[in-house]
Order: structure tokens, then C-alpha cells, then sequence
């Protein structure tokens, strides 16, 4: 589904990303980790085109992200991104930030997209925040929402943009619960998260990325059993032992 | 010295002055509306990133905005007729100024405002299949509209203030309306008070609409 091959990036003269690659097959949930910095977030915005690459490919259901031919808008309306600040849109109330895509960009039916809001808005447990305005939400509340967005769209996967890291603690679980859930019904996702328990229950593989490089890339067994790199031993031991 | 004031001219000169009033307002609200879409347009191309139509966009701004507005008044009543062969008359030629002219301090203000709207919100709209062109008008420039209406509706003031600039080329805004009834009937102190006061009038209620404007369209944080 998703084909990273050989990707590498810079900012200037700064390389921020070194020939990574990986792939996330259908139906496989992929989580990436590693120390702030290492490139994680930047790698998961160069999949649907936020981000451009200066060498390598990025192939999405077929279609390469990184070709001036590829009509990328139409290729991110069925890739749903979840973002680290969530990124509602303020000015809209909830069922407008749901609707919003469907209709301009999907061309559904206000009534349509309305419908299909609610429900999605139902199954993350926010049916009666529908006609609040995303500030008087809670941040674990403004990201189920923005995970009811990305899939009101029909995603064929989704990518997770450490979706836990700006919540408070006690906002994390409400969040990862949704996700687990997802991933139970055979959604392909891709996930960069610190969250290892996430990991643990859910993932098929993991990929550990420092400084840019992709240095380990694992069954989610293999990884917690035994990280070959020492890096990625050295980062287990560091977010597990406390 | 107030005593020798005679307000009774003001009945006498009410048509003219309604009149000169209508055009100050019609000049302000077409400069505006065609000032805020060609501001936006002008802020967007500076923030494009492109090399030719950002340095195009800054020319333009930093041109007119290191010019005197009486200046290109004038200007453009001369120039148009030279470059068209034909006068388009005083009206015209104002409100096509003045568009112009307030499109470069709009400009400035709306790229200040697209500026304050987090690349996120580019990001999240982009996410879910949007275009260019739907990105920015419909997450963006509503954000960037309401953070600055304020500063726009400053600016909005001072461009109706600065109507009274077109008596240069013999159009006939408030100010110059009442001038002229001051002269007819040699009353010119009660008719620059009077004008004065509607100024102020129109100047003030507007703020408050503005003030109360700025409440309700806030974006809940």
C-alpha cells in the first residue's frame, strides 16, 4: 500500500532524511519511532506529498507520491493524516470541520456528508459536541474529531503524525482506544508514536528511525524481543525503564 | 465669537451636502471592497514563493505605498485619458485610484494575517484532498479575515478620511460639498464644523459596530 524506497530529503544543506526505506503493506499497521529529531514526522509528511523529496520514491496504492504528474490533491483525499495539534479548523463547528471534505472535495451531498459525520462522530463518542466549535473541546476530544475527519474521507489508510504527544496524560488513552479500534477492523496504518504499549497490542511491524536514517525495521516481536541496533536497544531501555 | 455663528445655512445646504457625503461613501466602500480582493490576491502572490509574481506584488506595494495618495490622484487623472485617449472623468477616475492605491496597504495587512495562520492548518487542509485555491478560501484567508478585521476597518477609516483628497481633480466628496456651500453662502466656519461633525459621526458609530463586529465573529480558542 505504502512504498518508501530510498527516500532522502534536505532542508538546505541539512540532510533530515538518508535513504529510508520500508514499506506498509495492506491491512499492516506500521509504527514508526526514535528520538526527537530523527527524522520520524518528516518522513510520514513526505507520503502524501506534504513534504517533497529530493531523491528516492514514495509509491501510494500505485500512484508515486513524488512526480509532477500525480494530481496529489486527489491522492490525499483518500489518505487520511492525523495530526500531532489536531489542526481542527477553528472557524468551523464540529460538524462542519466533518463535513467540509466530503463536500468540497468528495462532492457528496450537504445532507450526505452531514449524515456520514454523525455517524463517524457517534463511533468516537462525541454525538453531542456536534454543534460546539473545536476551542471548547478538550484536546483528547479535538483529536477524536480530527480522526472522525480524516475518516469521514474514505481513507484506504491512514497516517498518524504522533497523534498523543501535545494530549495530557490523562487524554492519551481516550485517543488510542479509538485507534486501537481501528486497527482491529484491518485499517493500514502507518503510526509515528512514543506510545509502546500502542505498539505492543496493535502493530505489525516497527521501524526505528535516528537521525534520519532508518536503522532498525522490525516484526513488532523481533523489535521488543531483541533490537539488533544498539541505538534502538538503547531507546527501549530508555522509554520502557521508568 | 460663537455667538456670530448662524447654523441656519445647514437646511439650505443639505442636498448639495448629501450628495458630496454619498460619493465620499460610494468612493470608500468600492475602494474597499475592490481594495480587500485585490490586497488578498496581491498578499497571496507575495507569499507564493514564486520569483516573478512575488517580486511583481512587491514592487507594486512598495510603489504605491512611498507615494503620495494626492499625488496619484492626479496622476491617474492625467495618465488615463494619455494612455486611453479618451477622459473618464473625476468620479471614475478617484474610485479607480483609490482601489489601487488602498489594494497595496490591504495587501500588506492580509499577508500579516495569512502569516498568523499556522502552517498546520495549510497542512490539515491540504490532508484531506484540498486544493491550492480551496486551502486558502476556505480555511485561511476566513482565519486570516477575521484576525485582521480590526486593522482592515482602520485602514478603511483613514481611506474615507482621505476621500476629502479628491477635490484635487475637481470631484466633489463631503468635504468639498460643503466648501462650496460655505462659499455660496459665506458661512464657510459653520459648514467646516458641521462637515466635521458628520466625520466624526460616521467614523465613531463605525468603530463600535466594528468593536461589536470583532466579538462576535472571534474565533472561540
Amino acid at each position: 500500500m505504502i512504498k518508501i524506497e530510498n527516500v532522502s530529503k534536505w532542508y538546505g544543506n541539512f540532510q533530515v532524511l538518508t535513504d529510508c526505506t520500508t514499506n506498509v503493506e495492506k491491512g499492516e499497521v506500521v509504527v514508526v519511532c526514535g528520538p526527537s529529531g530523527s527524522g520520524k514526522s518528516t518522513l510520514i509528511k513526505c507520503v502524501n506529498g506534504l513534504e517533497p523529496i529530493q531523491q528516492g520514491k514514495i509509491v501510494v496504492n500505485g500512484t508515486q507520491v513524488n512526480d509532477l504528474r500525480t494530481d496529489l490533491p486527489k491522492l490525499r483525499a483518500h489518505v487520511g493524516m492525523v495530526f500531532q495539534h489536531f489542526e481542527l479548523f477553528p472557524h468551523m463547528s464540529i460538524t462542519q470541520n466533518l463535513a467540509i471534505g466530503q463536500v468540497k472535495v468528495l462532492g457528496r451531498s450537504q445532507d450526505e456528508a452531514m449524515e456520514r459525520g454523525l455517524r463517524l462522530l457517534d463511533r468516537v463518542g462525541l454525538k453531542a459536541h456536534a454543534n460546539k466549535f473545536p476551542g471548547e473541546l478538550s484536546g483528547g476530544q479535538q483529536q477524536r474529531v480530527a480522526i472522525a475527519r480524516a475518516l469521514s474521507m474514505d481513507p484506504i489508510c491512514m497516517l498518524f503524525d504522533e497523534p498523543t504527544s501535545a494530549l495530557d496524560p490523562e487524554m492519551i488513552n481516550e485517543v488510542l482506544d479509538v485507534m486501537v479500534e481501528l486497527a482491529k477492523e484491518g485499517m493500514t496504518m502507518m503510526v509515528v508514536t512514543h506510545e509502546m504499549g500502542f505498539a505492543r497490542k496493535v502493530a505489525n511491524r516497527v521501524v526505528f528511525m535516528d537521525q534520519g536514517q532508518i536503522v532498525e525495521d522490525a516484526t513488532k516481536d523481533d523489535f521488543f524481543g531483541q533490537p539488533r541496533s544498539d541505538r534502538a536497544q538503547q531507546f527501549l531501555s530508555k522509554i520502557l525503564n521508568h | 465669537m460663537l455667538g456670530t455663528l448662524d447654523f441656519s445655512v445647514i437646511p439650505l445646504a443639505m442636498p448639495a451636502i448629501l450628495k458630496g457625503l454619498w460619493f465620499s461613501l460610494e468612493l470608500t466602500v468600492i475602494a474597499m471592497i475592490g481594495g480587500v480582493i485585490l490586497g488578498t490576491l496581491l498578499a497571496l502572490a507575495r507569499l507564493s514563493g514564486g520569483k516573478f509574481i512575488g517580486g511583481a506584488a512587491k514592487v507594486y506595494v512598495d510603489l504605491m505605498r512611498s507615494i503620495p495618495l494626492l499625488m496619484m490622484i492626479l496622476w491617474f487623472f492625467f495618465l488615463i485619458p494619455f494612455v486611453t485617449g479618451q477622459p473618464i472623468g473625476q468620479n471614475k477616475s478617484a474610485i479607480i485610484t483609490f482601489t489601487l492605491f488602498q489594494a497595496a496597504f490591504y495587501s500588506e495587512i492580509m499577508r500579516a494575517g495569512i502569516q498568523s495562520i499556522p502552517r498546520g492548518q495549510v497542512n490539515a487542509a491540504l490532508a484531506i484532498g484540498m486544493t491550492y485555491w480551496q486551502t486558502m478560501g476556505y480555511v485561511v484567508l476566513p482565519q486570516a479575515f477575521r484576525n485582521m478585521v480590526l486593522v482592515l476597518l482602520t485602514q478603511t477609516f483613514i481611506l474615507f478620511q482621505d476621500t476629502s483628497l479628491v477635490y484635487a481633480i475637481g470631484a466633489t466628496d463631503l468635504l468639498k460639498a460643503a466648501e462650496n456651500a460655505g462659499m455660496l453662502y459665506g458661512r464657510t466656519v459653520e459648514m467646516y464644523l458641521f462637515v466635521s461633525v458628520i466625520y466624526f459621526a460616521i467614523c465613531f458609530s463605525l468603530s463600535m459596530f466594528v468593536k461589536y463586529m470583532n466579538k462576535r465573529i472571534a474565533i472561540i480558542r
